[in-house]
């Protein structure tokens, strides 16, 4: 079933796409400078579409079936937000072209940049960061400058509950920051007695991620940040689950200070195989000035008859620039045309909707599989997919026999602090029908695990490839091929 | 709005789950702070979205309408129809980073792909799996530099050509300032052998941008051999496309080439997403960030491909991890991978070549104009600069009467090019329009 | 699960040979059991090499986690294993024996009295696990 190596498909001499004439005269180019060999593939344009569209055939996407990955909130990505950001107007312009001749672009990210200050809470966002894994590091770098500018550059200790994610304590180091975790009570809440142990005059902030990664929301999270503010950190919150609180609660109303959001999760732009993402950071009013640079504003307040002009501007305390140009313009086209499909009124009935379907799975599977910190869930919930009296069939197993049944596995082995965990989120664009069919799987693999659980140990039979040699793949580092004729 | 629940069926869901109403599954959110007005406007329909999103596009010149000849980090250049055909394909972008390999291989052997034709255009021995952007990549060389001398040496040579915004970048990931930056202040009609005497034995890395941001190529040869005697490390960020005709970074010894990889096939978009393009030699393999697939077998003795050397990432290292990067840019590299395969041998080096006899095609054409000149005799690609007669401001609003982009404004980032103008020719445009903007250039110095 | 005699143990699952005043340290059967299939090992001092207590001297990645190998004691290196590199599967096989990451020469002998004898080791795992 293994496609062809590039280089096994190169013929010499052929050629796969033509360019029109010089038009020009030939200019010289010293000797020593020019490339001698360029070894590249020889293929042909059907070639190529049928390489890579048989390639994407071995691939499960949102779009063959469910794909309950927790955290990663797989909803559909719809087809409109496609069309509007190839629209030529969107998706040709130069980022350094003239603000005059871009004002549709920065119209559209400065109506962005409100909508995300309402739907958060906050006084002001930048949508430059790359993804969310960048949206933390801009957030990170802001409390750092914050603290900075006030003299208080002893404040190097960033609090990260041991439910988070591995970002952020790589977030934290990578900024020069110091990590202490904290442990989580017996409802998966942050311990409000470590986190009081940890406040002194060294405190910069906490990353706290709420709903947390056991999709809880956190019962204390006012209490949290006013202990955080009282000793004089920041509270920063990963948005990585805001679309369980879209139009339910606003992060800044719950006292946080910073958020990302992941415009991939939340607001439906595609997950792209890994990416592209887009991680725009929410902040309150103390910490505008701090963005990264630029941010859209406008210049000139327009009439009935006048648009604004709208520009791009450096905050005056800002921590720089975290990548060239604005950011993901084109993941944000696609974001504010799911927005504007959506509404006020659409907006929350996505968390709500959300929620329901989590916690309609959870009803459905607690008596199959053991919820270890089980109360009303947000829009996910982290089960243990193993069984005492079958202690060599593991969450992995149970992962791979879902491949059997057409179904995408759960996030597994995160969060840490459950063992074996499944993490599930359906996501608020799945049915019920489509909730019972993977509700009725899960509990037949439930049943085969104690019947035949050679099935789940064996799984996937039924895929085009079985499991993989990972520990030969790590010492035998094969990273590339040869890709042309001559190899 | 893409959720199919009927009335009925969330009846029976919240019957199931045991509660009367939807409200009641928020009673952990704090009461005071619960379901507040957003002050957002009400849902559009698919076709009133489509008329505003066409309207904002409409209040945009775009480059494809416009003769451009603006470039500084971001080019227009063709981009065939079968990337964006791949491109749409929902398997591949609606698909998450492939953990689970038995279901993944599309996406794994096409980042497998992208591995082998990136260490081929560059000449470099391994790739990851991206990087964001240009920057981003840069600023990863530097973190991956201080991590393989693991402190003992903190200073790094940034080149003053390395593009500005690729530099603030890579300072804005450094906060602590435990890295030791030089080399910025150089003389920009400088070769890179004048960063040689800033080379010690505390130096971890040296980082050149080839073509340089002002669009010259240099020979690096004698710049890599200085950086290796002192035992550092050389990095250098190129822009792909020029290396279908000059010769690639691994040739000259560089450690790490990194670069933005938006001209192979990813369109402008207004600044992004594009692709942060990280090479390496084998034996650093273990100290570079990013996603990376390898070649193994299945348990049916299949070739298949699958993410290795995890034990390098965040979400097992933490706090010990040397960047935060998770995902990759899946869907820019699947573009560039698309058209690096279509292109091939011989497309390559049509492009790189077209792009390179234009521009000196529009060169020679401006310098034989009263009042402008050519700033610099050093070869260059596809892009020069020029001394202009007046502010690049006004010559650009000229321009842009005559519906055309001009270019970049270097007197932004250098003080000593204020008047000096960054023309970027690629193969786009077609010697009528080097014409037209040479003939509205001539009109300005006439003035 | 193997817990040698001879050996002197740490919390962070390294163990140190003494002989006189050389010792040689290595990871324990129980730590390669929980790393599962190692890929890659690499020792990050060197011959001549002062080090103390607590600094780092190896790195041990398998499929699903990395380990930090820390110096049990402080003393001059004398020797590196170098077949590691091209045979990480041996810290599974032979965590004991031809494993071994580091020798030194030993430099405070007093040291030795804050490591684990192999009762009190074995008995700090069984309540890890």
């Amino acid at each position: 079933m293994t496609e062809p190596r590039l280089c096994e498909l190169s013929v010499p001499g052929r050629k796969g796409f033509s360019y029109s004439a010089l038009d020009v005269p030939v200019a010289a180019l010293p000797d020593h400078l020019v490339r001698e060999e360029l070894p590249m593939p020889e293929l042909y344009e059907v070639d190529v579409i049928r390489r890579y569209t048989r390639l994407s055939q071995l691939n499960y996407g949102i779009d063959i079936g469910f794909y309950p990955l927790g955290s990663c909130t797989m909803k559909y990505n719809p087809r409109i937000n496609e069309e509007t950001a190839r629209i030529p107007g969107f998706a040709h312009v130069h980022p350094l072209q003239p603000m005059i001749t871009t004002q549709g672009s920065l119209a559209l990210m400065y109506q962005l940049q409100e909508w995300l200050n309402r739907i958060g809470g906050f006084a002001g966002v930048t949508l430059q960061p790359a993804a969310g894994a960048q949206g933390e590091l801009t957030g990170v770098l802001i409390i750092r400058a914050y603290h900075a500018d006030r003299g208080d550059s002893q404040r190097n200790k960033i609090l990260i509950p041991d439910s988070a994610h591995g970002t952020n304590p790589a977030t934290s180091a990578m900024s020069g920051m110091h990590v202490v975790e904290l442990k989580s009570d017996n409802r998966g809440n942050v311990d409000l007695g470590a986190l009081r142990a940890e406040c002194d005059e060294t405190l910069a902030g906490l990353m706290l991620t709420n709903p947390n990664t056991l999709g809880l929301f956190d019962e204390h999270v006012v209490e949290v940040a006013d202990i955080v503010h009282q000793a004089g950190g920041l509270v920063y919150g990963d948005g990585a689950n805001m679309n369980a609180l879209l139009g339910i609660v606003r992060p800044g109303d719950l006292g946080i200070d910073i958020l990302h959001y992941n415009l991939h999760k939340t607001f439906s732009t595609p997950h792209g195989g890994g990416g592209p993402g887009s991680g725009p950071v929410g902040v309150a009013p103390h910490l505008v000035d701090f963005l990264p640079t630029p941010v859209v504003t406008v210049i000139e307040d327009g009439d009935d008859e006048m648009a604004p002009l709208f520009g791009l501007v450096s905050p005056a305390k800002t921590i720089g620039r975290v990548k060239a140009f604005h950011g993901h313009f084109g993941m944000m086209v696609r974001a504010f045309t799911y927005m504007c499909m959506h509404g006020e009124e659409g907006l929350r009935q996505i968390a709500e909707y959300a929620v329901l379907n989590a916690n309609y799975l959870l009803a459905k599977l607690r008596d199959s599989y053991h919820v270890p910190y089980d109360r009303v869930c947000m829009h996910e919930f982290v089960a243990e997919g193993r069984w005492s009296d079958i202690p060599d069939i593991h969450a992995l197993d149970i992962s791979k026999r879902l491949m059997d049944y057409g179904i995408h596995p759960p996030t597994n082995y995160f969060p840490l602090i459950v063992h074996e965990s499944l993490m599930i989120e359906p996501t608020e664009t799945e049915s019920k029908q489509n909730l019972d069919a993977f509700a009725d799987v899960m509990i037949k693999i439930a049943q085969e695990a104690q019947q035949e659980p050679e099935l789940l140990r064996n799984a996937p039979a039924v895929t085009p490839f079985g499991r993989l040699d990972e520990v030969k793949a790590a010492r035998d580092l094969i990273l590339r091929c040869a890709v042309d004729s001559d190899s | 709005m893409y959720f199919p629940h009927t009335p009925t069926e969330r009846e029976e869901m919240l019957a199931a789950i045991g509660v009367g109403q939807i409200d009641e599954l928020f009673e952990a959110v704090p009461e005071q702070h619960r379901f507040p007005d957003l002050g957002l406007p009400p849902a559009l329909s698919e076709m009133e979205i489509l008329n505003e999103m066409e309207g904002l596009a409409w209040a945009n010149d775009s480059a494809n309408e416009l003769p451009c000849f603006l470039g500084a980090g971001a080019y227009l250049h063709y981009i065939p129809a079968a990337v964006d055909s791949i491109l749409r394909r929902g398997e591949f972008y609606t698909a998450y980073t492939p953990y689970q390999p038995e279901i993944s291989q599309g996406t794994l052997q096409a980042i497998f792909d992208y591995q082998s034709l990136v260490t081929a255009l560059t000449g470099m021995e391994v790739s990851n799996a991206s990087h964001y952007d240009g920057a981003t990549a840069a600023a990863e060389a530097v973190s991956m530099a201080i991590a393989n001398f693991r402190g003992k040496r903190s200073k790094v040579i940034l080149s003053p050509t390395l593009h500005p915004h690729y530099r603030e970048t890579i300072h804005t990931y450094n906060p602590a300032g435990d890295i030791t930056f030089d080399g910025e202040d150089s003389a920009l009609n400088n070769p890179p052998e004048a960063l040689i005497p800033l080379i010690d034995n505390q130096t971890a890395l040296v980082i050149v941008q080839y073509p340089d941001f002002l669009g010259r190529i240099f020979d690096l040869t004698e710049l890599a051999d200085a950086v290796h005697e002192q035992g550092a490390l050389l990095a250098v960020s190129v822009n792909p496309l020029a290396l279908g005709l000059i010769n690639p970074p691994g040739e000259f010894g560089a450690d790490i080439v990194t670069g933005e990889g938006q001209t192979l096939g990813i369109p402008l978009a207004y600044g992004g997403p594009y692709l942060g393009i990280f090479t390496t030699r084998e034996k650093l393999v273990r100290k570079m960030a990013g996603r990376l697939v390898g070649e193994t077998v299945d348990n049916r003795g299949q070739r298949a491909y699958v993410l290795t050397l995890t034990a390098r990432e965040q979400h097992i290292r933490r706090e010990k991890a040397t960047s935060n990067i998770c995902t990759n840019q899946g869907l820019m590299a699947l573009a560039a991978t698309v058209y690096m395969s279509l292109l091939g041998k011989h497309g390559l080096k049509q492009v790189s070549s077209l792009c390179y006899h234009k521009a000196h095609y529009a060169a020679r054409q401006i310098q034989s104009l009263n009042g402008y000149e050519l700033w610099s005799e050093t070869p260059f690609f596809n892009e020069f600069v020029i001394r202009c007669p007046t502010t690049v401001e006004s010559i650009n609003e000229h321009l842009l009467e005559h519906n055309i982009l001009g270019g970049y404004d270097l007197g932004q980032d250098y003080p000593e090019l204020t008047d000096h103008m960054l023309i970027a020719v690629t193969e786009m445009n077609s010697k009528e329009e080097i014409d037209d903007l040479v003939m509205v250039l001539a009109e300005v110095s006439d003035d | 699960m193997d817990f040698p005699k001879d050996l002197l143990y740490t919390d962070n699952d390294e163990w140190v040979r003494v002989e006189g005043d050389t010792g040689t340290v290595g990871i324990t059967d129980y730590a390669q059991d929980q790393l599962s299939d190692v890929v890659y090992v690499e020792v990050v001092v060197s011959e001549g090499e002062v080090v103390t207590q607590g600094d780092t001297c190896a790195t041990i990645e398998s499929v699903k986690a990395a380990a930090d190998v820390y110096m049990p004691v402080s003393g001059k290196i004398i020797a590196t294993n170098e077949e590691l590199a091209d045979t990480p599967e041996l810290v599974n096989s032979e965590p004991y024996g031809a494993a071994w990451l580091v020798k030194l020469e030993l430099s405070d002998s007093s040291e030795l009295e804050g490591l684990m004898d192999a009762a009190a080791y074995e008995k700090f795992t069984a309540e890890k696990s």
